[in-house]
């Protein structure tokens, strides 16, 4: 597949939010203001394209030669893990107010499963380096695509009249199911229509 | 071997990683206040939330910025006060230590019951059936809400199913006073002898209906022993720690229903 096919893959016909319902927590938790949703998907973009080629050189250099396979998931876990920290650290050094706004969803990226996702899936893909790197660079940019969007319809929220009941997160649930029900739209065959395959 | 192999190859990457994280954090510190550093060192850690902010760091920050005042933890206590105001360069005042009591002495043998409550064990979902199975709507539930809220585990249960606070363990962090339905658990000083065991504030007729060691609000304690530090209001028998308290003995035996509790 090409690289062009594989960024079309991951942002729209497998975007991991809406289509395959991966890291939703901070897709409800930080996309109540757009700054803070792009800013998260600032960090979820960094994190999944480094964690993609990071995870690739540990599986590849690390893991298959000892024949240790099965330990992927610790393995990527603790670079995973190790990544956030290191842009936690950034972001507090260079925006403390984005620091500020993402609060605890920033560390907890580290237990999205939207980035261990995109690590297991180049292994499971058989991806080379480069595939990799595009497919993680590709799988923040869809979230990111998703969380800024989830984020603008939210602000529209909070001014339209909705029913108390429906008020904050059930309404941006509900908004949530019918971008996902949009998103079906992009299917393979656009990716063959294409002719990306 | 393989076993081994699995053991080295994790260990070496954690300790990469670890390393390059160690790195990074010197690299990447951001300058703290100097104050803060010291204040977040200071502070117990038991992120209780009872100061009212959202955490021990949270509070040493809100301090330190003149935000809120010293001596709103009641796990660090008066040490700590002293300690934080040393940082701050003001002095505080020493407080008493305040702990958690169950100012309620009934239990199913000397309490009626209204009804049988077979639904949650959980003293609010027990609190929503008209206000609990008690006859006595405003004395314990005796479902232990309290008991698991209570992040230094100082609230029991004794032999007789009543619930107890430990007065050594409690931290004063009054969780167990939010979270109870009927607010029977009160805040008493650490050294207070003695409690009066009663929240009720129905007249007399009502609670001796209701409960054998409940206050009828008969003024015993308050007129014939004025230097008791008891005050009837609303039916209820209340000690004023802060008066002179020199007769509370005696007023607690001439209680027609024996409901001043002894404290070791």
């Amino acid at each position: 597949m090409s690289y062009i096919g594989i960024i079309i893959t991951y942002v729209f016909v497998q975007n991991f939010i809406l289509v395959q319902f991966m890291g939703l927590c901070p897709f409800i938790g930080v996309s109540k203001n757009s700054e803070s949703a792009l800013g998260m998907g600032m960090a979820v973009t960094f994190v999944t394209a480094v964690a993609s080629v990071v995870c690739y050189m540990v599986y590849y250099f690390l893991l298959v030669p000892f024949a240790l396979e099965y330990l992927k998931t610790v393995a990527f876990i603790l670079v995973i893990a190790a990544l956030v920290q290191l842009v936690e650290m950034v972001i507090r050094k260079m925006t403390p107010s984005l620091y500020k706004a993402l609060g605890i969803f920033l560390p907890l990226i580290t237990t999205n499963c939207a980035v261990l996702g995109i690590a297991i899936l180049n292994i499971d893909n058989g991806y080379n380096l480069l595939e990799s790197f595009f497919a993680g660079l590709a799988a923040g940019l869809g979230f990111t695509l998703a969380i800024v969007l989830m984020s603008n319809i939210r602000e529209k929220l909070e001014l339209t009249p909705v029913r108390k009941s429906y008020k904050g997160v059930p309404i941006a649930f509900i908004s949530a199911g019918l971008m996902a029900l949009a998103f079906m739209a992009f299917d393979k065959s656009l990716i063959t229509n294409l002719h990306l395959v | 071997m393989s076993i081994i192999a699995a053991i080295l190859v994790i260990s070496i990457l954690g300790l990469l990683l670890g390393l390059g994280l160690a790195i990074a954090d010197k690299k990447l510190a951001v300058e703290k206040d100097a104050k803060l550093v010291k204040m977040e060192g200071i502070m117990p850690g038991a992120n209780c939330g009872g100061c009212g902010y959202a955490g021990c760091a949270a509070y040493a920050a809100a301090v330190t910025s003149g935000e809120a005042e010293i001596g709103l933890c009641s796990p660090g206590g008066n040490a700590l006060a002293a300690k934080m105001g040393e940082i701050m360069g003001v002095s505080v005042e020493s407080k008493e230590r305040m702990v958690a009591f169950v100012h309620c002495n009934g239990n199913s043998e000397v309490t009626k019951e209204a009804f049988k409550y077979k639904g949650i064990q959980d003293c609010a979902a027990a609190y929503i059936v008209q206000a609990g199975p008690n006859a006595c709507k405003e004395g314990c539930i005796h479902l232990g809400s309290c008991m698991s809220v209570c992040p230094a585990g100082a609230i029991y249960r004794d032999d007789k199913n009543m619930i107890k606070v430990n007065p050594d363990k409690c931290i004063g962090c009054k969780k167990c006073t939010t979270v109870c339905p009927t607010g029977v658990i009160k805040m008493i000083p650490a050294s207070a002898t003695m409690v009066v065991a009663c929240n009720n504030h129905e007249i007399g007729a009502k609670v001796k209906k209701n409960c054998q060691v409940g206050c009828i609000g008969c003024k015993i304690c308050q007129n014939k022993f004025p230097s008791s530090g008891c005050v009837v209001e609303n039916f209820l028998s209340k000690i004023d720690y802060s008066k002179d308290t020199s007769d509370l003995e005696s007023a607690s035996e001439a209680c027609p229903q024996k409901c001043f509790v002894k404290r070791g």
